[in-house]
């Protein structure tokens, strides 16, 4: 790098452009903040589904799935798991782990009652109304 | 894991006030950082290819270890050791550009053990009971932070690793406030500072999952994209000083201008995860642009290693450092830049979300900028620690073929993680009719063969690399 072009100027530039654009962030930031009632299906957002988001997280569901997309990619996309499946489908689903087939990839048995079984389908509904500007491309996640 | 972090090396004779090579005593509290991040990275890998396994024999160690344990406890580690690189790196680098003692060795001494001691009971933790069962015994209902990807330590170990980065960064600032400040020093602070600061978003965890998402990221993507890149940019720099000889007025312009680009464009960059989650469409335009000028300041990274390697004033002795300092430069800009763009752009992304693309992706751009950049620093200061400008040519012959054998085999990893990705959307998310997950997963499971057998290279490699710290010990180069 040329001579005139001296460390001040660099270290200027990363002053100035981490907190522009740290600022310009959090303006977005808040923008998006207020858009998201129109889009996050907050309307939805029962104590039910806060249970479920709970399950959720306590057996690390992310370690095989996604969700919209984000987890590991083990096991299905589960955003749009309600709408592929149906409540009664995954409920049955979830309660007959693991099958045991040889050489299948395996899902363990969470123990959930049938109360938190409903607790989890009504998360995996509320999460798949959340506009995700039409992701996934298709059914099959 | 504290068992495997003791198997790892351990110097001969260790670190006395005789040992002219480092400058500071203190600096040598560096060690058995360095020394526990080789022997978590030893389980991460092995863990690593225990999921590899799980991806074509979907029943290997199940019940015993599910994939969902596996796969924590790979990232984690990688997390773990990670940080512990940076706090050995922070600890070597801090007292020698303050030209001064560290404020407090016993702190940092003590620090160490909390943090290994912390670590490992987390991991056998993950290990030995049900998840559900870990978050209702670390009381995970008064706070809940788990479960979430990359954040699933109990609370009470993030609120540990908070408290073990307050005493770290408490010991650094008073070491570079008492001290000379330079812009490297300065960098590396601003980087761990922000590391632990984002960090506090791990906390924050709302009922609704697109706010929370929303946050997660402010931890995920603003330490990757964001402030270990100042980390990284610092020690990188630091190294380069010392092997190069180039004058340092001239590495601190090349390192301010690659962190500014770093911060120009991955602040805003962060948008190319708000694509599909719930957040407003102007995030895709936001997103795709910025996220892809993202690779310019790894670009310029590779470009500042191999200026100041063919600037270099001095033939330092430790060529293996050298190769390291290059080889993070060329990995990170290709994991992170080329592969980060492939599927960067909101269109492209629309296909490729959640696919073996971001997998491949993830496994690139984090050997290429933080496994190597730490090996780097560890290749240049160990040898220094241990009392020797260089280790000798026979060691470092050892350590260099390590090096070839982990880099190649990750770009072959990343490869067959690519080709299963592109098959992946192929065949789930393009076409008239899409085929299910797992149907595709079956499909692709030659691919996963191939990575597997790149991953057993990998870890021929690591081992190599832990040899090379035992070869020659009796003829080391004095330069």
């Amino acid at each position: 790098m040329s001579a005139s072009f001296t460390k001040s100027t660099a270290r200027n530039i990363f002053y100035g452009g981490a907190v522009f654009f740290f600022l310009l962030f959090l303006a977005l930031t808040v923008d998006t903040v207020q858009t998201l009632p129109k889009r996050d299906n907050r309307a939805n957002l029962t104590e039910q589904v806060a249970r479920g988001k709970k399950l959720w997280e306590v057996n690390n569901c992310i370690g095989c799935h996604t969700l919209l997309g984000e987890g590991a990619y083990f096991a299905p996309e589960l955003g749009n798991v309600y709408q592929r499946r149906g409540p009664e489908f995954i409920k049955a689903w979830i309660k007959a782990q693991p099958t045991g087939a040889p050489g299948r990839r395996q899902m363990p048995n969470f123990h959930l009652n049938d109360a938190e079984l409903d607790d989890l389908v009504a998360f995996l509904k509320y999460a798949s109304e959340i506009d995700t500007n039409k992701w996934p491309p298709n059914i099959e996640g | 894991m504290s068992t495997s972090a003791k198997a790892a090396p351990r110097p001969a004779g260790g670190p006395t006030p005789a040992n002219m090579h480092i400058r500071f005593a203190s600096q040598t509290v560096a060690k058995p950082y360095f020394v526990a991040a080789i022997g978590l990275f030893v389980g991460q890998v092995i863990f690593g290819l225990i999921m590899g396994l799980q991806y074509v024999i979907g029943d290997f160690l199940f019940p015993e270890i599910p994939f969902n344990v596996a796969r924590m406890v790979h990232t984690n580690l990688l997390i773990v050791w990670l940080l512990f690189g940076f706090m050995g790196a922070g600890y070597y680098l801090i007292p020698e550009e303050s030209e001064r003692e560290l404020h407090s060795p016993l702190l940092a001494k003590i620090t160490f053990w909390v943090f290994l001691v912390a670590g490992a009971l987390t991991i056998v933790g993950y290990l030995a009971v049900p998840y559900a069962t870990l978050a209702k015994i670390t009381g995970n209902d008064l706070l809940p932070t788990m479960g979430r990807e990359f954040l699933e330590q109990p609370t009470i170990t993030k609120i540990g690793i908070v408290l073990v980065a307050l005493s770290f960064l408490f010991n650094l600032s008073m070491t570079v406030l008492k001290g000379r400040k330079t812009s490297i020093s300065l960098v590396m602070m601003l980087g761990l500072w922000g590391l632990a600061i984002f960090f506090l978003f791990s906390f924050y965890n709302p009922h609704n999952l697109v706010l929370d998402k929303y946050f997660w990221w402010w931890v995920v993507h603003l330490w990757v994209e964001g402030v270990w890149e100042l980390i990284m940019g610092a020690m990188l720099a630091f190294v380069l000083v010392k092997v190069t000889g180039v004058d340092r007025e001239i590495i601190e312009k090349w390192l301010y201008v690659i962190i500014a680009m770093t911060l120009i464009t991955g602040i805003i960059g962060t948008g190319h995860h708000y694509f599909w989650i719930g957040t407003p469409g102007y995030w895709q335009v936001w997103g795709s642009v910025f996220s892809a000028l993202e690779p310019i300041p790894f670009f310029m990274m590779t470009l500042f290693a191999f200026n100041m390697v063919n600037k270099r004033r001095r033939e330092h002795p430790n060529k293996a450092a050298v190769l390291w300092a290059l080889g993070t430069g060329v990995m990170a800009f290709l994991g992170a830049g080329v592969w980060g763009f492939l599927h960067t752009l909101a269109p492209v992304n629309y296909l490729t979300h959640g696919t073996q693309i971001t997998a491949s992706h993830g496994h690139m751009a984090f050997y290429g900028a933080y496994a190597m950049v730490v090996m780097t620093m560890i290749s240049y200061t160990m040898p220094l620690m241990r009392g020797r400008e260089a280790n000798s040519n026979g060691a470092q012959v050892v350590e260099m073929w390590a090096f070839w054998l982990m880099t190649i085999a990750m770009v072959f990893i990343t490869l067959f993680l690519t080709g299963a990705g592109i098959l992946q959307v192929w065949m789930q998310r393009m076409g008239e009719q899409p085929l299910g997950f797992m149907a595709t997963q079956d499909k692709i499971a030659f691919f996963y063969w191939l990575r597997e057998a790149a991953g057993v290279v990998f870890f021929a490699g690591l081992l190599l690399y832990i040899v090379s710290f035992f070869v020659g010990k009796r003829e080391a180069a004095r330069g």
